[in-house]
C-alpha cells in the first residue's frame, strides 16, 4: 500500500472494515466527481475483497462479512463498470476456471454462494450454474465451459445420490481426465466423497480455496 | 407438568410407556437412567420403510399412520416425535396455500423431501412497524405474503383506537369484499387443519396405547432464528447486523416476549412438557462468537429461562457443528434441557456439559445413509463408551433424525447396538 494515496488507502480500509456508507460514499465521490479511473476503483475493491478473505480464514470474519462485502462490492462496480472504457488484455490473469452449482433435487445455495465469491476474490474464474442443477446441464456446461474444476454443492442427504449420479454421469461422458471435482456442503464427509466417487471434499470455503489452489499448482 | 393419561391397550404396554418415558426424564434430570434410552425423529423415511412415495406419505393420513405405528413397533425407539404432523401435511399445506415451502407434487419431485424457500418476507424497512405492532404486521403484511388463503387480509381493520361508536363502525371494514373472501377461504381452510390436529391426535393417543411417547408435542423457535429464517431471510438478516443492528436486537427482545407467551400456550395445549427448537443459525461457522453472544444467545437464553420457570423443557437441536458455543449455552439452570446436537462432537459436548444438561444425537447422516450395520453399530458403541457409561445422560438418535435414504437395516441396527450397548 506504500505507493497509494491517503484516499485510496483510505476506501480499502472502510470496505475491509465494513464501513458500508462511508466506503460507498468516497467510492461514489472519486468516480463521479473527482474523475479516478474506474478500473482503479475497482482494482482498490479487489484489495479490500483480499483483506476480507483473509480475515475470514484467520476467523475473524464469517458469513455477514462476506456476504455485506459481495454486496459493497456489486453496488460500487455497478457505479464504476458503466464507465469503464474497454481495454482490452488488462484483466488479470485467472488462476483457472470453475464451475459449480447445487446438484438436483437440492435448492439449497448459500454456502455455494461464499465458495464462488471466496474463489472470484483468490483470483479464479468461477461459472455458477444454479441451484437444482439436472445432471445433463452439468455435462453440457463442462463441454462448453471446460472448466479446470467442477463443484458440487448440496445441503439435504438426498444430494449424496444426486451428486454419485452427477460424478458417473461425467466419467460416463469421458469429461474427468482433466478435471478434477470436489463437493461440499452441511452433511458432506469422508464417507460422502468416498461413496459419490469426487476427488475432495469440503466443509467451509476455505477448503475450496484451498483445494483450487493445490490442483492448479498455485502456492495457497 | 407430566405426559397425557390415556389407556394403555395392556399392562405391559403401559409399563412399557412408563418406563422410557422415565429413561428420558431421569436424563433430564441428571440421573442415571435403566438404560441408555433411544429417540427417533423421522420424515419421509416412513416412505421409504413403507415403499411408498413422498407424496403418497404426505397426502395419506392412513398410511402414513400405518409406517408410523410400523417404525415404531419394529425399531422400538423410547421416544419419537409427532410423526403425523411431520410428514401427513399435504392437505393443511395445500388448504392454506403455503408460500414458503415447496412439497413432493407441488414444486418438488413426488419423491423428493419437501424444502423452504430462503426468501426475505419482510423488507429491511418494516422492522419498525413489526415491533410496533407485531399482531397487526403478521395480519396485514405477514399472512398475506406466506399463506395465499390469507390474500385479502392486507384490508384488515386497524383495530386500537376505534371505540364507542367508531368501534362499531369499524366492523364494517369486514365487509370489503377480498377481506370478506379471504375470511372464508380461511374458515374452509381451518377445517382442514382442525381435521389435520385430530388424525394426529388420534395416532399420538395410540401410540401411547401401545406404550411409546412423543419426545415432543410442540416445536417453537429462538428470536434469531424465526427473524432470520422466516422474515428477513438469511443474508437479510447477516446483513441486517450491520444495517439494522439496533432494530434487529429490539425486535430480538419483542420476539423473546412473544415466543415465551405463544411457547408455553402451545405447550399447555399439547399437555407435553418438552417443546423442541430446531436452531439453524447458531454453529461455529456462521457468525463470530462476539455476534453470537450479541445477537443470537442473549433473547434465545431468556426465552428457555422464561419457559423452564413455566415448567417447560427446551430441546434445542443445534444444527452443524457448535464446538466453539459448549462455553457459552452452558449458562442455564442445570437439570431442566435435553440439548440435541448435530455435527458437535458429542464427547467434547459431554465433557463441558454433562454437568448441566441431557444430550441427545448423533450418528451421522452419511454413516447411517452410505455405511454398513457394523459400522452403525460400531458408532453407536462409541457414543455408549466415551459418553454414556462415563455418566453422559445420553438419549441416543441419528444426527438430526433419520435421513429419509436410511436402508432400513441401517435403521435397525442403530435401535439394536443402543438396546446392546445400553449399561
Amino acid at each position: 500500500m506504500n505507493d497509494m494515496t491517503d484516499q485510496e488507502k483510505q476506501l480499502i480500509e472502510l470496505l475491509a472494515d465494513m464501513q458500508e456508507d462511508e466506503a460507498h460514499a468516497l467510492a461514489k465521490r472519486m468516480v463521479l466527481e473527482e474523475g479516478v479511473d474506474p478500473m482503479r476503483v475497482l482494482d482498490l475493491c479487489r484489495q479490500a475483497m483480499d483483506i476480507v478473505g483473509k480475515r475470514f480464514e484467520a476467523g475473524e470474519y464469517f458469513l455477514p462479512e462476506l456476504v455485506l462485502a459481495g454486496e459493497m462490492l456489486e453496488n460500487i462496480g455497478a457505479i464504476a463498470r458503466p464507465l469503464i472504457k474497454s481495454k482490452p488484455g488488462e484483466e488479470p490473469k485467472k488462476l483457472g476456471k470453475i464451475l459449480i452449482g447445487t446438484v438436483h433435487g437440492d435448492l439449497h445455495d448459500i454456502g455455494k454462494n461464499i465458495v464462488t465469491f471466496m474463489l472470484d476474490i483468490n483470483g479464479f474464474e468461477v461459472k455458477d450454474i444454479g441451484v437444482d442443477v439436472p445432471v445433463a446441464v452439468f455435462i453440457d456446461e463442462i463441454k462448453d465451459y471446460q472448466p479446470n474444476v467442477v463443484g458440487l454443492s448440496g445441503f439435504l442427504t438426498l444430494a449424496f445420490d444426486s451428486m454419485k449420479e452427477t460424478i458417473e454421469a461425467i466419467q460416463g461422458a469421458g469429461l474427468r481426465t482433466d478435471m478434477k471435482i470436489m463437493i461440499g456442503g452441511g452433511q458432506v464427509d469422508e464417507n460422502v466423497c468416498n461413496y459419490t466417487g469426487a476427488d475432495a471434499f469440503g466443509t467451509n470455503a476455505i477448503d475450496a480455496v484451498t483445494l483450487c489452489k493445490d490442483w492448479m499448482g498455485v502456492a495457497a | 407438568m407430566n405426559a397425557p393419561q390415556t389407556e394403555f391397550q395392556t399392562l405391559e404396554a403401559e409399563a412399557a410407556y412408563n418406563a422410557r418415558w422415565q429413561r428420558v426424564m431421569d436424563c433430564v434430570n441428571l440421573k442415571q437412567p435403566d438404560r441408555m434410552p433411544t429417540a427417533m425423529f423421522c420424515t419421509f423415511f416412513l416412505a421409504k420403510l413403507g415403499g411408498i412415495s413422498h407424496r403418497q406419505l404426505m397426502y395419506d393420513y392412513d398410511k402414513a399412520k400405518e409406517l408410523g405405528e410400523r417404525a415404531l413397533i419394529e425399531l422400538e425407539p423410547d421416544v419419537h416425535n409427532p410423526l403425523l404432523l411431520n410428514t401427513a401435511a399435504g392437505p393443511v399445506l395445500e388448504a392454506v396455500d403455503y408460500k414458503q415451502l415447496i412439497w413432493p407434487g407441488h414444486g418438488v419431485g413426488e419423491n423428493q423431501p419437501y424444502q423452504y424457500l430462503d426468501r426475505e418476507y419482510m423488507k429491511a424497512d418494516e422492522y419498525e412497524e413489526f415491533i410496533e405492532d407485531p399482531t397487526g404486521f403478521y395480519l396485514r403484511k405477514y399472512l398475506p405474503r406466506v399463506l395465499g388463503a390469507f390474500e385479502g387480509f392486507e384490508e384488515f381493520p386497524d383495530l386500537p383506537g376505534l371505540h364507542y361508536f367508531r368501534l362499531v363502525g369499524g366492523v364494517r371494514g369486514f365487509a370489503r369484499p377480498k377481506l370478506r373472501a379471504a375470511l372464508e377461504r380461511v374458515l374452509k381452510a381451518a377445517e382442514e387443519v382442525d381435521r389435520f390436529a385430530e388424525e394426529h391426535g388420534s395416532f399420538t393417543q395410540r401410540m401411547k396405547s401401545l406404550g411409546f411417547p412423543t419426545s415432543h408435542i410442540s416445536t417453537s423457535v429462538s428470536p434469531y432464528d424465526l427473524v432470520a429464517d422466516y422474515f428477513r431471510g438469511a443474508t437479510g438478516t447477516m446483513k441486517d447486523l450491520y444495517r439494522n443492528k439496533d432494530k434487529l436486537l429490539r425486535l430480538l427482545d419483542k420476539a423473546c416476549g412473544f415466543l415465551t407467551r405463544q411457547t408455553i400456550n402451545w405447550s399447555r395445549a399439547s399437555r407435553h412438557p418438552i417443546v423442541f427448537f430446531p436452531i439453524h443459525w447458531g454453529p461455529d461457522n456462521f457468525m463470530s462468537q462476539e455476534q453470537f453472544k450479541t445477537f443470537w444467545w442473549p433473547s434465545f437464553r431468556q426465552l428457555m429461562i422464561n419457559i423452564i420457570e413455566a415448567g417447560i423443557i427446551p430441546m434445542p437441536l443445534w444444527e452443524a457443528d457448535c464446538t466453539k458455543r459448549l462455553e457459552v449455552i452452558r449458562d442455564i439452570p442445570p437439570g431442566k434441557c435435553i440439548y440435541w446436537f448435530e455435527r458437535t462432537d458429542m464427547v467434547r459436548a459431554f465433557e463441558v456439559l454433562g454437568d448441566v444438561v441431557a444430550l441427545r444425537g448423533n450418528i451421522s447422516p452419511s454413516l447411517l445413509t452410505t455405511g454398513t450395520p457394523d459400522e452403525v453399530d460400531a458408532a453407536v458403541r462409541h457414543l455408549a463408551e466415551n459418553v454414556f457409561y462415563k455418566g453422559g445422560k445420553l438419549i441416543l438418535d441419528a444426527a438430526f433424525g433419520l435421513p429419509d435414504e436410511t436402508p432400513v437395516e441401517n435403521a435397525r441396527a442403530m435401535y439394536a447396538a443402543a438396546r446392546k450397548y445400553s449399561s
